[in-house]
């Protein structure tokens, strides 16, 4: 039995961030159904793991976290020295991938997580899209991604010229969209555009994106 | 001049993170204040220290950065006091310090700054709150209020039994609610009360009050 449990789906962006980790990190790992639909995730015992009632939860052990980008963060601190090194660098690096992720969780998600609820998730549903919504946070995505533009420009990924968590945390997001009329936005911008190409098709990326897609 | 500057506005909740943690620190610094009502954020040179038009940015023997929460991880892994650190260096003692921090966040700024948007920032400039606005947010922080209840009961701080980041990172909107009516949030959990009440008595947050009072006093 893996030490480390997954408690979560491969449709749930969060979810999927710690579970592309565990892959590019290369660590077994079990992935423990929650049943969403019969709102599981809202109820005890999940509550226990989890009490805000959010996929995933996490095991290690006798560790228990949430919050996919602690998690993540805890995965590729603790196994740094197993497979793709996530960290990269000295103090200064650090610095920049920290920036980097933080505003991935507060700049770009929010726009992006909003969009891949309207185009990609409410269809699946049977839900109708909102277009006021669609449009305002296309219009944000893209201040954000005329930014990723501009810094792309001078390195490989976001950070520097190594793949990092920094650039991993984007994935689940960017990975939906490519499915949906915003991907309009990356393709208008080159720079964008080759950093998404070269991420989405890790071999990691596409263990999650296989799972997400049997599901 | 000074090795560290912080570039931000006494009224910004996030700057007033940075500062707070700086004083934790006993790190010298200086303040250069960003005028947030001339939009100086959103202008040049601004962006060229922070494209995303936001305060904080902080300066560190040539390196900036921006984004309170990266700011103020590094800070606690390069100014950590020996026994006194606001972080952990073991993995597994961090990533629960790190959990609470996107705890904060995630669960619980949001409804805050929108209680305080709606009961301090609106009245000051002349706006009525929106009573629906206001009552959904209450409901939100009260269910986030109540996970922490839970939590303190089990833990002494937040993220361990030790004063931590995740701790730090709230004060301001604690300190903000503290004057409204929806101080009633935290005054009816009891162990959230005591948690509040120790720190914003933390004598680093005290020089943050005195930072804020000599401005406006100014």
């Amino acid at each position: 039995m893996a030490p480390i449990k997954v408690h979560g789906i491969p449709l749930s962006m969060p979810t999927q961030r710690v579970l592309a980790t565990l892959y590019e990190k290369e660590l077994e790992f079990e992935l423990v159904p929650v049943d969403m639909k019969a709102g599981e995730h809202k109820k005890v015992p999940f509550l226990s793991l989890n009490p805000f009632g959010l996929t995933p939860a996490f095991e290690d052990g006798d560790l228990k976290l949430i919050e996919s980008r602690a998690i993540t963060k805890y995965i590729a601190h603790q196994y740094a020295n197993k497979g793709t090194d996530l960290a990269c660098g000295d103090t200064k690096q650090k610095a920049i991938i920290g920036v980097a992720m933080e505003v991935e969780a507060h700049q770009f998600d929010p726009p992006a997580s909003k969009l891949t609820w309207e185009l990609a998730l409410k269809p699946v549903f049977g839900l109708v899209t909102d277009k006021a919504v669609v449009e305002e946070n296309e219009a944000k995505l893209a201040k954000v991604l005329d930014i990723y533009e501009s810094r792309l420009a001078h390195s490989k990924y976001l950070t520097c010229d190594c793949f990092t968590l920094a650039d991993l945390h984007h994935l689940p997001a960017v990975q939906y969209l490519l499915g949906t009329e915003a991907k309009k936005l990356f393709d208008s911008r080159p720079h964008v555009s080759a950093w998404i190409a070269d991420i989405t098709s890790r071999p990691a990326w596409r263990k999650v994106h296989a799972l997400q897609k049997e599901y | 001049m000074a090795v560290r500057k912080v570039y931000g506005s006494l009224n910004s909740p996030a700057t007033l993170k940075v500062l707070a943690c700086l004083f934790e620190h006993d790190l010298d610094f200086e303040f250069v204040p960003v005028n947030l009502n001339a939009g100086e954020h959103k202008k040049k040179p601004f962006l060229s220290m922070n494209p995303f038009g936001q305060v904080p940015v902080y300066e560190d023997g040539g390196i900036k950065q921006f984004e309170s929460r990266a700011i103020i991880r590094c800070m606690g892994f390069e100014y950590g006091k020996k026994g006194e650190e606001l972080i952990y260096w073991d993995a597994r003692k961090q990533a629960i310090v790190a959990n609470w921090i996107d705890v904060e966040g995630h669960q619980f700024e949001p409804p805050a700054l929108k209680l305080i948007f709606e009961m301090v920032i609106k009245p000051k400039n002349g706006l009525a709150p929106d009573h629906g606005v206001v009552a959904e947010a209450e409901a939100e922080l009260g269910s986030v209020l109540d996970v922490y209840e839970a939590r303190l009961a089990k833990s002494k701080y937040l993220g361990s039994d030790r004063y931590t980041i995740a701790d730090v990172l709230h004060l301001p909107n604690l300190q903000s609610l503290l004057g409204t009516k929806a101080k009633k949030l935290i005054e009816s959990r009891p162990r959230v009360r005591a948690w509040c009440s120790e720190i914003l008595a933390r004598p680093a947050w005290g020089k943050v009050l005195e930072m804020k009072r000599d401005k406006a006093q100014a």
